[in-house]
């Protein structure tokens, strides 16, 4: 078992012959395999480290929703609140509060308190804790994002190494099919997917997928990204199909399987590596926006998609409720593009280290 | 095009009573005032309507609403927002007084010159036309174009065509043959005497009701034999349509053929130009409002805009209370509201003061138990579903409804509740589903478009176990409620015309209800007794969860004066003073 690709005349980082300061080594640098050099040039990179921190803690905030919910904050996500009431310095007082000067029209959910145990950011339309509902949110958010992009990925290798691999007729079909998908906005798609298959759920085979389950919006999230990720696979595996080490091992006999899992797959990881985290970053985008269509995650679920629609009719009251969701949408989007960016600037030989400009 | 919550009821109770078109024996008698000629506060019945104020003639009215209304044709529009223009520019023979408040349901003569008692054993009504009225193109209204208006209806598929009129001779054969209508022997005209005659199959105690909706108005009798669409037919009333782009703004001015003849059934009208623009959002539109820049918010008032408005611009709001409910309707057919526990288990659990602020607070709607809304025909104040029981709703009783969820055997079944995607539709959806959830059952709320959902839930296709409707009244009857929305032969299985939505029929509620709807031919007192025995007796049986009954929020630009509202046709916009 090697520690990296075989052979990797397309992704082999060139690390081990420079310094992460582009200057010449001053001394012999010791032999490493391309996946150590990529990680050690990713933590040199402080831009992408600092993101992968970030995205550590927000995965850790959400995955801990349950202990803020119940343990602090002492309230329930997911359960209409309208006539509850909280603590606000000392005063017990509604969660959802009337207008009480001149006609006395409209009630308002209360806003942010700054307290984490008493409606930290507020309560939403159904008089629910919004920092409890972010958290539970970012839990779906970034479940969706990730599922659906490691989804998205495996089909494309799938599609797209076949298609470039064998060539000829494979690739005639599977082209075809790549751009017909191509062909539809990719949002368009998604909304015309979600539309039908949250009405009754899909069955795939053994497979069926409730209408209200989260695999239908990772399912279709995976789906409508695959051209936009076999497409430069298939390039990328037509040129190393040409490559000698390729030619050699179908000179010495190897199987087609032998080739695609030995020599093949191994060249084109690094690059699925890098499309990883930047699909992550625009399927949670994605899910996100479905969802604030009302056709991903349903209610009483939440994503941040979901929580930000909640907010739309308070944004004149309580901003609060959609930026919230919309922050940390934000601050996670940016820090999945730059931990990508480093990952790519890692693996990619051509690329400069940001360190070395 | 997209109803606003009034007119999508309104709409609906088009499709209802289509169903009824066989059991049209009337309900409540219409107040009606005998002769109301001449002009000013004449009008018998109509002490409210207000003298004329020269002072305040001119200007131009301006009105935003989020789309347009469909079809400009009287006879078949229905929604809310052209029925409220319609009042100033078509007539009918008679007309519901232009009034503020009840006044309003007190039905007066218009282009007729008096409400004729009806001879026949009730079964014929002999319409003196009055004299000298024209049409805004100029030339005067006569008996043929009263004639050709009724076969007109038919003609243009009006909505109502089926229902409020298929008890009119001849209706029959217009309905199957629409081209050819002639309502032989139901509609007959006398030029020579100038009178109009209608003959009724049977009586019908609300057929007054019917001839002063906008469906019944005069045309001229060369209007088109189609749907007029986009362009403008000549009225009688006091403003004609100048101009109308569906994507732009409806402009009605001055009719210059217009002269007062009866105040309370066609006012002359304050602005000059009454002007709706389109394509603005709510919120746009209120912060116009706000800013002086328009005169009138058509659309209901976004949610967080409500507290402002009720405070900063007290003066500019004016809230009425509606003769309308928001309700759950159940299926009795399909699990689980196949049983009557479980239907019951709803009654009792569901929050109606949770429903009640999401709608906006206690000033702008109010918890119900009943079917007919309080100071409606038959109305009693009755609550079996409340903790504890009583005249009216106090608290939910979770603990109840929990035992009967396990008593029916129907606990941990999913269901869905199916409502309109607005903000308020949504909230309360998601309200009921969490409430839903805690009684035993796994409940999701479905928002789907407002523009489908009243008819998707209609239609047993789609097999709706639980969804939410609104109810705005048609006319003030209790058959308009219990016999449109409860009654058998308004449950039609697989048609988007089935306003029984829970498809509810009980074979000796209904014997009642008939009782009933011939009792108020003579004596609307005692059938109103059985209307209220009625609707206690539905609610034990529980097809539906009542919530609330609503208000509804006018919001005016500072410089306009003389606000009316008519209980029937809601603000009368042209006797709005615009300076």
């Amino acid at each position: 078992m090697t520690d990296g690709p075989t052979h990797a005349p397309v992704a082999r980082p060139e690390a081990p012959s420079a310094s992460p300061a582009g200057q010449p080594a001053s001394g012999p640098v010791p032999a490493t395999g391309p996946w150590r050099t990529a990680l050690r040039h990713l933590r040199r990179d402080r831009v992408a480290m600092g993101s992968a921190v970030v995205l550590l803690l927000v995965v850790a905030a959400c995955l801990l929703a349950p202990v803020y919910e119940k343990s602090i904050a002492g309230t329930d996500a997911f359960t209409s609140n309208v006539n509850g009431t909280t603590v606000v310095d000392g005063q017990e007082v509604p969660v959802m509060q009337a207008e009480a000067g001149g006609l006395g029209l409209g009630v308002t959910p209360i806003g942010p308190t700054g307290d984490p145990a008493h409606y930290l950011l507020g309560a939403d339309p159904q008089g629910r804790d919004v920092a409890a509902r972010l958290l539970y949110g970012g839990r779906n958010s970034l479940f969706i994002g990730a599922v659906s992009a490691l989804l998205c990925c495996a089909l494309a290798v799938l599609v797209g190494v076949s298609a470039g691999y064998f060539g000829g007729v494979v690739d005639g079909v599977l082209s075809r099919v790549l751009d017909v998908l191509w062909a539809f906005p990719v949002y368009l798609l998604a909304i015309c997917l979600s539309v039908v298959l949250l009405t009754s759920g899909v069955t795939l085979g053994p497979v069926t997928i409730d209408a209200g389950s989260l695999a239908l919006p990772v399912f279709i999230i995976g789906l409508i990204y695959v051209p936009y990720v076999a497409r430069p696979l298939r390039g990328q595996v037509m040129s190393l199909r040409e490559k000698e080490f390729i030619q050699s091992s179908v000179g010495a006999g190897a199987s087609d399987l032998r080739i695609l899992v030995r020599e093949v797959l191994p060249n084109v990881l690094p690059t699925v590596i890098v499309f990883l985290p930047l699909m992550t970053s625009i399927n949670m985008l994605t899910e996100s926006a479905l969802s604030f269509l009302s056709i991903g995650v349903q209610p009483p679920d939440a994503s941040w998609g979901t929580i930000i629609n909640d907010g739309l009719g308070l944004l004149y009251t309580r901003p609060a409720v959609a930026i919230a969701p919309g922050a940390a949408i934000a601050v996670t989007a940016v820090a999945l593009n730059l931990l990508g960016d480093g990952v790519r600037d890692a693996l990619d030989p051509k690329a400069k280290l940001r360190g070395a400009v | 095009m997209r109803l606003s919550r009034q007119s999508a009821a309104l709409a609906g109770s088009v499709a209802a009573v289509a169903l009824l078109a066989a059991c049209s024996g009337g309900s409540s008698t219409p107040t009606a005032s005998g002769t109301g000629t001449g002009s000013g506060t004449s009008a018998a019945s109509a002490g409210t309507v207000r003298p004329f104020d020269p002072a305040h003639k001119g200007g131009t009215f301006l009105a935003l609403a989020k789309a347009a209304g469909g079809t400009l044709d009287p006879q078949v529009n229905y929604t809310l927002q052209y029925w409220q223009l319609y009042q100033a520019t078509y007539d009918g023979l008679v007309a519901f007084t232009k009034a503020d408040g009840e006044a309003s349901f007190t039905v007066v003569p218009d282009l007729a010159e008096s409400i004729p008692t009806p001879t026949n054993d009730g079964k014929t009504y002999v319409f003196t036309l009055r004299k000298g009225i024209k049409f805004s193109d100029g030339k005067e209204v006569t008996v043929d174009d009263v004639v050709a208006s009724f076969q007109r209806l038919y003609k243009v598929s009006s909505p109502t065509a089926g229902s409020f009129y298929s008890g009119i001779v001849g209706a029959d054969a217009c309905i199957k043959t629409p081209k050819t209508c002639t309502l032989e022997g139901g509609v007959v005209g006398d030029a020579a005497a100038g009178t109009v005659t209608i003959n009724l199959k049977a009586p019908d105690a609300e057929i007054l009701y019917k001839l002063a909706v906008p469906h019944a108005s005069v045309l001229p009798k060369d209007a088109p034999a189609e749907d007029a669409g986009t362009k403008p037919i000549a009225g009688t009333g006091a403003y004609m349509f100048e101009s109308y782009d569906p994507n732009k703004a409806l402009v009605l001015k001055r009719n210059p053929n217009f002269t007062e003849w009866n105040r309370a059934a066609q006012p002359e009208g304050y602005p000059d130009q009454i002007t709706m623009q389109f394509g603005q959002t709510v919120e746009a539109a209120v912060t116009a409002v706000q800013n002086g820049q328009a005169d009138w918010v058509f659309d209901d008032i976004p949610a967080d805009r409500l507290g402002e408005i009720g405070t900063t611009y007290a003066d500019q709001a004016h809230v009425n209370a509606l003769t309308a409910y928001w309700y759950l309707p159940m299926n009795v057919n399909i699990p689980p509201f196949d049983n009557l526990k479980a239907r019951q288990a709803v009654n009792y659990a569901v929050d109606r003061a949770a429903i009640v602020k999401l709608f906006g607070g206690s000033n702008l709607a109010a918890p119900v138990c009943t079917i007919l809304p309080p100071g409606f025909p038959g109305h009693v104040d009755d609550c079996q579903y409340s903790k504890p029981a009583g005249a009216t709703w106090t608290a939910p009783d979770l603990e109840k409804a929990k035992q009967l969820v396990q008593e029916s055997g129907t606990a941990g079944q999913e269901v869905q509740v199916i409502v309109q995607d607005d903000e308020v539709n949504k909230a309360i959806g998601e309200n009921v589903a969490s409430t839903l959830t805690q009684i035993g059952y796994k409940a999701t709320a479905k928002p789907i478009s407002g523009n489908i959902q009243f008819t998707y839930i209609q239609n047993t296709k789609n097999k709706v176990q639980i969804s939410l409707s609104q109810w705005y009244q048609d006319y003030p009857a209790a058959s308009d409620f219990l016999n449109v929305l409860l009654g058998c032969a308004s449950f039609v299985p697989e048609s988007d015309s089935s306003i029984n939505i829970a498809g509810y029929c009980n074979k000796d509620v209904q014997a009642q209800m008939d009782k009933a709807l011939a009792l108020g031919v003579t004596d609307q007192k005692a059938a109103d007794e059985i209307w209220a025995q009625v609707d206690k007796a539905v609610m034990t049986d529980s097809p539906q969860a009542p919530l609330i009954t609503p208000k509804k929020i006018d919001f005016l630009g500072k410089r306009v004066g003389n606000y009316q509202f008519s209980k029937q046709f809601y603000m009368l916009v042209s006797q709005l003073w615009v300076q």
